[in-house]
């Protein structure tokens, strides 16, 4: 075929575009793959018994700030690592800085602990199943963000997939504090954080090969 | 001024080439034809001069950029230059390329402005080595069909819905597919 019959060929029918924008459809994806995450965390685990005391707690809104900001410049990082040639420019700072605030809160709340209480602040008492409930949780939005991308084009598809990742595990980690009772900043900037990196590694190394067009 | 009157000049192309994809993207087909036509020789004269040392190659990559700018038009942003768009898509299909056939050649242009993919246009079409044609045949029928009618022989949605007894949500949904599918054919994945 020649390169003028491939141009008319494209150029002709339906040759314009209708439908949603990819905001929109992240948005729905995001939305529809929270609500599956939080019927999954209904189903498998009790709420926090204290959840209405604590949302009086400034702790338990440091802790949603945390996973909703990461979210929040996970979801900026997917746009744009969407389309060709997007400007991304200072987006790994953005989707960092969350993760030094808390950081930082951390290191101020164990450097001004009791020496016998820093284990614990760090360890909590859920460690061990925290960082796989939040993977687990983060496996609808995962899919539902991954069909939404499949359908962009992104030019960088490893980092692409990152971030796809990551905004499933911030999302999940956010619905997970339905029933998480840890308040402690070190556990929440080491254990979440490792919680919602298991999606975002997959989404890497599946993106290298899924998100390719 | 002489630099000046360079950049209005890439400023010029820019403005008229968006103005002809947004008009194609509404569904103006004669503009759309346009914008492809055009943009086909800048991407020609990008990839020659990148390709130095496989001309052969130059024309299927030409088709493949210019079927994955039609595939992923939608995500065009008009708040975005028009020239950073299509220059990323061309590099990454010739990144794809140099991976496809392991040639680790260095991409040696650190210096890649974002209008520079406007900056030549070259439209002595070589003969391209792939056949198209020869991929379509082989797509699966509720593909194959929708493209054949709707964008070789022209026939609307509907004629084409009542001549192949599928519905014209999959016809649209068959002319899709059918051509992300023949992208990655192209690539060697199908």
């Amino acid at each position: 075929m020649k390169t003028d019959d491939l141009i008319s060929m494209l150029a002709t029918g339906d040759s314009g575009v209708t439908g949603p924008g990819a905001g929109s459809r992240y948005a729905m994806a995001v939305g529809l793959g929270a609500m599956a995450a939080t019927v999954m965390l209904l189903l498998i685990l009790p709420l926090r018994g204290d959840l209405l005391q604590a949302l009086w707690l400034p702790m338990y809104w440091v802790k949603i700030g945390f996973v909703a900001s990461l979210a929040g410049a996970s979801l900026c990082a997917v746009l744009r690592l969407s389309r060709p040639g997007a400007n991304l420019d200072g987006i790994t700072l953005l989707v960092s800085l969350p993760v030094l605030v808390i950081w930082a809160i951390a290191a101020y709340s164990l450097i001004n602990a009791d020496p016998v209480e820093r284990s614990r602040l760090f360890f909590g008492d859920t460690w061990m199943v925290c960082p796989l409930l939040i993977a687990l949780l983060s496996l609808p939005i995962y899919l539902a963000i991954f069909r939404v991308m499949k359908d962009m084009a992104p030019t960088r598809p490893r980092a692409a997939g990152f971030a796809a990742g990551l905004l499933s595990g911030a999302i999940a980690a956010t619905v997970y504090c339905l029933h998480c009772p840890e308040m402690g900043a070190p556990f929440i900037g080491f254990w979440y954080l490792l919680g919602m990196l298991v999606p975002a590694v997959i989404g890497a190394w599946q993106g290298n090969t899924r998100l390719r067009w | 001024m002489q630099r000046t009157t360079r950049e209005e000049g890439f400023r010029a192309k820019e403005d008229r080439l968006k103005t002809l994809l947004m008009r194609g993207l509404a569904g103006e087909n004669v503009a759309y034809q346009a914008f492809l036509t055009e943009l086909s020789a800048h991407l020609r004269a990008f990839l020659r001069r990148r390709l130095i040392h496989l001309p052969d190659e130059v024309e299927d990559l030409v088709q493949e950029a210019l079927l994955a700018v039609h595939n992923q038009r939608h995500t065009y942003d008009p708040g975005q230059p028009l020239s950073a768009w299509v220059q990323a898509i061309a590099r990454y299909k010739l990144i794809d390329l140099l991976r496809r056939r392991a040639v680790h050649e260095t991409l040696n242009d650190p210096l890649d402005e974002a209008m520079e993919v406007f900056s030549s246009s070259d439209t002595e079409a070589a003969e391209a080595r792939r056949d198209l044609n020869k991929l379509l045949a082989d797509l699966p029928e509720q593909q194959r069909l929708p493209i054949v009618h709707t964008k070789l022989e022209g026939l609307s949605v509907k004629e084409t819905a009542d001549l192949t007894g599928m519905s014209e949500s999959a016809i649209k949904v068959g002319v899709h597919r059918g051509l992300k599918a023949l992208a990655l054919k192209i690539r060697g994945f199908l």
